[in-house]
């Protein structure tokens, strides 16, 4: 006690600043830190969860390099990632800017993009899986075939499911980013666009010298975002396929979904922890590169 | 309110003097733990048992803990080394060779559970659970397959009974597949889908009655890839492709389309009894799996088993075998067919008048007595195999003997990588 009644106003700043601190720390280090650790360790062991753990080296990642199964699901992982945010940074800029420009009902337009990000994926997935049925329940084979058009086969396919798959989980998060790149819009000083307008700039000159670079921040931050979030992808597809998960023929599996599987279907922990690795490394390494991108600007 | 609050503490305190005196009294009673995964009927039924049970042995309580089936593997995993826990633990069947490699379960004694009256009494699936001479588990109930038909769209097809063997399967399913203006199908004459009971279906009944073996004694080697395994196959595919009365995926799931009143027919097991009850204007009955065209018939078995854990000792163990013995007996099993819906796994219970008769029940029943049980190293990841096989036969056109060989070599690896453990 004494040894605090010594310090100075400052120190003792310090040592109660450390304390608060103290709790997301230790919640930090026991919630995320320490589970890290221990999957990077069960990696390199073999576990059913009943038995023993037993070493067996570098055993998981040599069988995941060897399975082909691992290799679909990896390119599964970016389709999703590369068709997923291109597809929802153009669509999200496009609504955000075209709504900035609208009076009208302004709050119940933002409201009706924002509402699928509200709306619970397990809940959407579902509509949607309806949606996709085949004829006579799916909604949009009754609408193809109320027109004589033939029937699509929108998620029973190992080519059109992905795409299906992907979708509502694009239009999910389209409300969020709206937001944020209309934010990133109303953010950018007028002074530009009346000095712009004085000299009498087209609209397409002001959109591309003007407000693109202007936002690329913005765009950044989306762009990393929406990345982490398409590379973790699961729910959408686990709701959407669950009689066949990741399926038909592993055609919409993505890496979180493998996992899921190895883990609690085969009670494989080694083996998921080293798909888990693996997933972690990708992450931080996507990450890594787009926060470079940032810092250059 | 003093005065009310010192009753009341007053109150409390001769209350609790009351009850330590009581319980020094009476003899210590034995406490055992018993875990089951939750399903409203199975609590209920178990309640029952539990509450029968305390009466014919006032010196035994049972208190019953119950996990969501998500969580149910992890916790039992976590909680029997460290000594908590289950003393009487309920697994699926295809669980047990984990449990006794793990050391999370005890064999029953032989001489209270003499495995040579087993063998004698249950159904004789349930010998899946013996091993090296002794049985380590044993269900109440079982499940095996049957075929639900749509009584009322049998009436509007003029069908009078249902199919006995499978050439009148197609032949009847014909007459109830409905299509639309351009070819699209509407209704199905029967619903397919190796995601749903199809696979076991295939496995232990098509394989078999077209000539074939699924697997070896031990189900660890696959012995469907043969002539018997590429006909059944082709059976099986040819009902979307070939006669047309099937598509697989419609309606999302196969027993979906059926409680829609959209299928003529529908292989399901025993557990689907309870929800279909529950459909409001859906007529349905049950009848035995259709047999070969030359008569051979099979059925596959499926089950939960109670066991008693490595945790259970000394008092605690001698309770826990009386429980056992308890909720393996007749009674239990009519109360489990009575509450639960699930059949009887022995024929003295199962075989009685009123159960084998039963309209409902009945043909599950009799399909016991040829029925198999699957031994699964990995039960998700065998089915996936079938899954894909047929999926590899529809959306990529590949050949039904090719598709098959690769499924046999898939699963095969399951099955060596399971083993060689």
């Amino acid at each position: 006690m004494a040894l605090y009644r010594n310090l100075s106003i400052r120190q003792k700043q310090i040592v109660w600043a450390w304390t608060f601190l103290a709790v997301p720390v230790v919640f930090y280090v026991v919630i995320r830190f320490y589970p890290t650790g221990t999957a990077i360790m069960i990696s390199f062991q073999e576990w059913n969860l009943l038995g023993a753990r037993t070493w067996t080296g570098f055993d998981n990642y040599i069988k995941l390099w060897n399975d082909p199964v691992f290799w679909k699901v990896f390119r599964n992982t970016f389709a999703y990632l590369l068709i997923g945010t291109p597809l929802s940074l153009v669509l999200s800029f496009l609504i955000a800017y075209h709504l900035d420009q609208v009076r009208f009902m302004h709050g119940f337009m933002r409201m009706l993009y924002f509402l699928p990000f509200m709306t619970s994926a397990v809940a959407m997935a579902w509509v949607w899986r309806w949606f996709y049925q085949a004829v006579p329940i799916g909604l949009f084979n009754n609408i193809l075939a109320g027109f004589g058009i033939a029937q699509i086969e929108f998620l029973n396919s190992t080519t059109n499911a992905l795409p299906a798959v992907l979708a509502p989980a694009v239009w999910a998060g389209l409300g969020f980013q709206v937001i944020i790149f209309m934010a990133g819009i109303r953010a950018i000083p007028t002074s530009y666009y009346e000095a712009a307008r004085i000299d009498g700039v087209g609209w397409w000159t002001i959109l591309t010298q003007i407000t693109l670079p202007l936002l690329r921040p913005t765009i950044v931050f989306i762009v990393v975002f929406s990345s982490i979030g398409f590379l973790r992808i699961f729910d959408h597809v686990f709701n959407m396929t669950t009689n066949n998960p990741g399926g038909p023929l592993n055609a919409t599996k993505p890496m979180v979904l493998m996992i899921y599987d190895t883990a609690f279907n085969s009670f494989d922990m080694g083996y998921a922890a080293a798909q888990t690795v693996v997933l972690f490394t990708i992450l931080l390494c996507v990450s890594l590169i787009q926060l470079r991108l940032l810092r250059s600007t | 309110m003093m005065k009310n609050l010192k009753g009341l503490a007053l109150a409390g305190l001769t209350a609790s003097s009351a009850l330590f005196a009581t319980s020094a009294l009476a003899a210590e009673p034995v406490e055992i733990e018993y875990w089951q995964y939750f399903f409203d009927a199975r609590v209920t039924a178990m309640e029952q048992l539990i509450e029968g049970f305390e009466a014919e042995n006032p010196d035994i309580t049972v208190k019953m803990t119950h996990f969501p089936y998500a969580d149910y593997r992890t916790k039992v995993a976590a909680a029997i080394p460290a000594g908590e826990g289950p003393d009487v633990v309920q697994l699926f069947y295809g669980w047990l060779n984990d449990y006794i490699a793990a050391g999370l379960i005890q064999p029953l004694p032989v001489d209270t559970f003499a495995p040579s009256d087993i063998d004698r009494d249950f159904f004789p699936m349930v010998q899946a659970m013996k091993k090296d001479g002794a049985y380590y588990a044993l269900p109440t109930a079982v499940r095996s397959l049957a075929l639900f038909y749509n009584q009322r769209l049998f009436d509007e097809a003029g069908i009078e009974a249902p199919p006995a063997n499978l050439d009148e399967l197609v032949e009847i399913a014909q007459k109830l597949t409905k299509r639309d203006g351009a070819g699209n199908i509407t209704q199905v004459g029967i619903t397919t889908g190796m995601t749903a009971q199809d696979h076991h279906w295939f496995r232990e009944v098509l394989v078999r009655q077209f000539g074939g073996t699924p697997y070896d004694e031990d189900y660890k080697v696959v012995g469907y890839n043969s002539e018997a395994g590429a006909a059944a196959l082709k059976f099986y595919t040819d009902l979307e492709k070939e006669y047309g009365v099937t598509a697989s995926g419609f309606m999302d799931e196969p027993q979906a389309a059926f409680k829609a009143g959209r299928a003529g027919m529908h292989i399901d097991g025993s557990f689907r009894i309870g929800s279909l009850n529950a459909i409001r204007g859906l007529k349905w009955g049950v009848a035995e799996l259709p047999t070969a065209v030359d008569g051979t018939k099979s059925n596959y078995s499926s089950y939960w088993v109670n066991a008693v854990t490595s945790k259970a000792e000394g008092e605690k163990y001698e309770a826990a075998l009386k429980f056992m013995s308890y909720i393996t007996s007749d009674d239990a099993m009519q109360i489990w067919l009575d509450v639960v819906g699930e059949l009887p796994a022995k024929p003295s219970v199962g075989m009685t008048e009123a159960n084998a008769n039963d309209p409902v029940f009945g043909p599950f029943i009799k399909g016991l007595a040829y029925a198999r049980t699957t031994i699964f190293a990995n039960e998700s990841s065998q089915r996936q195999v079938l899954v894909d096989m047929v999926a590899r036969t529809d959306l990529e056109g590949q050949s039904v003997a090719e598709s098959l060989a690769i499924a046999a070599e898939a699963e095969q690896k399951i099955l060596d990588t399971y083993y060689s453990k």
